[in-house]
């Protein structure tokens, strides 16, 4: 067993590393990379928790001989290495996501260092549809109440959708990780984590707005800014327990400044999305925006019509 | 007719039948080696040893070809778990309903604003590149289906959408209304759901048995996409 000891090393070089500098942690062997803090455990997931380290050994010894070749980036199999997922961790990293708590960071509880790229991809791909789906649902239940509004299929709004989901979900980790590298110098305990396991964070935080874009549909005002309140706030609790290890060892400011940053733009994708794409309709009367840029001067100086008469 | 001969070396049986009657005045010798000649009586030739199909009439290959897309309609139409869709695709048909629902989905060039249904590229853009993701995110997560046949049984079961939209345009020359709307509604879900079904038929198979889930989600996400569009669609 000492070949697999080596092959077990080699695998999770980094994450041993890191994790040997923190006190308090397991011993980096397998898959028990949780440190033993955690008392919580997700039962349900794909990875085991010590008690059946010896039987899984010898099944991580021939999945790490296979990882190791580290295959180029330009054959199939290194993407493939992304996807190497099962529903049950799918969901596992979905309901991490949503229900984030202060001490659990989603990196190491849930990805556990296998960050994966199917949830980012399809989280994103299915909230732009939804977003441009229910913005033009609002739109159908509009017509409804007032007949005067005109309807249309708005198709272009998917493309706008699909355009700023994708941009956000993928940008700004971008840009989120070659901050943290650059700082890397001022860490002394823990590593940034890798542009991935950046993306991945951001991918499945965004799958709370899901369920809140389709609550939107109810036309009630404060409802519609209720949850999008609380959206926001579960979303941006799990980045912010998720960045808060890394950022901790930062000057105060740098730390501060950064997670205030990742926040704001959180809030500017949420509050963006909510005015696009759900323009208030009869309760607060206004003509579509197609209306309006056309016909610019008239529509803003004189009272419109429609005011008087939904009221 | 009874072209089959005997070999030589068959004693004579004790009924003889009148039709080889012909046959009990051979001698058998010992010298004579035991061959013959075997024809076998065929109807046709068998296609496998006919590799040239240039000879045939062009009516003959564009029928062949439209009866092979009818019958995977078919088998579209009534999913039973086959594998004909797979073991001999093509994408003849894919393209055929494609070009179909994008051609009907098609806003009229009048209302250029951008505020309309999807044009003909967009369907286009959207039917093709969404089986090529779902093919792609079908072999990455492991399955052992190839392209080509994931991108053909994707593009088959657009068939019951394509007739959901037939009815839909037709449904639509009746007056608007709440009715009318319920009745298109319907159609749709019913349609999604038989393509939904159908696809999982052929698809489901070919994926390890804890990622089934994840495999197919994108199928029902594309299929809803485009029920979406075709429920939205309203004539100018």
């Amino acid at each position: 067993m000492a070949a697999a000891d080596e092959l077990a090393f080699h695998e999770f070089e980094e994450a041993t590393n890191l994790l040997a500098q923190t006190p308090n942690e397991a011993t980096p062997r397998g898959d028990q990379l949780v440190p033993q803090q955690h008392v919580a455990v997700a039962v349900d997931s794909g990875g085991s928790y010590g008690a059946e380290d010896e039987v899984e050994e010898s099944d991580k010894t021939a999945l790490l001989q296979e990882e190791k070749q580290q295959p180029g980036f330009w054959t199939f199999s290194y993407y493939q290495s992304f996807f190497d997922v099962d529903t049950s961790q799918v969901l596992d990293r979905i309901k991490g996501s949503l229900l984030p708590r202060p001490g659990h960071n989603f990196v190491r509880h849930h990805l556990r260092n296998r960050p994966d790229l199917y949830g980012p991809f399809w989280i994103c791909a299915t909230l732009a549809f939804v977003l441009a789906v229910t913005g033009n649902l609002t739109l159908v239940l509009a017509q409804r109440r007032d007949p005067s509004i005109h309807y249309s299929p708005q198709f272009h709004k998917v493309t706008v959708a699909g355009t700023a989901i994708y941009c956000y979900a993928w940008l700004v980790p971008l840009a989120l990780w070659g901050f943290l590298q650059w700082r890397k110098g001022v860490r002394e305990r823990m590593g940034p984590y890798t542009f991935l396991e950046t993306v991945c964070v951001y991918g499945y935080s965004l799958f709370v707005f899901i369920p809140t874009v389709v609550l939107w549909l109810i036309p009630v005002p404060w409802l519609q800014w209720l949850s999008g309140a609380l959206a926001l706030a579960l979303s941006a609790a799990g980045l912010v327990f998720t960045l808060w290890p890394v950022v901790r060892e930062d000057t105060r400011l740098a730390a501060v400044l950064l997670l205030s940053v990742v926040v704001l733009l959180h809030a500017l994708l949420a509050t963006g999305c909510k005015f696009y794409f759900f323009q208030p309709l009869p309760l607060e009367p206004a003509a579509p925006p197609h209306q309006a840029t056309s016909q610019p001067p008239t529509v803003l100086l004189s009272p419109p019509p429609p005011r008087s008469a939904a009221a | 007719m009874a072209e089959a001969a005997e070999s030589p070396g068959d004693p004579g049986t004790a009924t003889p039948r009148p039709l080889f009657a012909g046959l009990s005045d051979i001698s058998i010798s010992q010298d004579i080696p035991v061959e013959g000649e075997i024809t076998i009586p065929m109807r046709s030739r068998i296609r496998e040893f006919d590799s040239s199909t240039l000879n045939e009439s062009v009516q003959n290959t564009i029928m062949r070809d439209l009866k092979a897309v009818g019958k995977k309609f078919m088998h579209v139409l009534y999913p039973r778990k086959s594998n004909t869709l797979l073991r001999d695709w093509d994408l003849w048909g894919p393209l055929i309903l494609c070009v179909t629902l994008a051609l009907m989905l098609q806003r009229g060039s009048v209302d250029s604003e951008k505020d309309g249904g999807p044009q003909f590229a967009e369907v286009f853009v959207i039917v093709w590149f969404g089986a090529v993701t779902i093919t792609l995110n079908s072999k990455l997560l492991g399955g052992n289906i190839s392209f080509f046949q994931s991108l053909c049984v994707l593009g088959y079961c657009i068939l019951p959408l394509t007739v959901a939209m037939l009815v839909c345009r037709l449904v639509l020359l009746a007056e608007p209304g709440p009715i009318n709307f319920m009745v298109r509604l319907f159609v749709v879900i019913v349609m999604f759901a038989w393509s939904i079904v159908a696809s999982t038929a052929f698809l489901a198979d070919s994926q390890p048995p804890n990622r089934k889930a994840l495999a197919v989600y994108p199928v029902f996400l594309f299929y809803f996409v485009i029920s979406w569009m075709i429920l939205t669609f309203t004539p100018q």
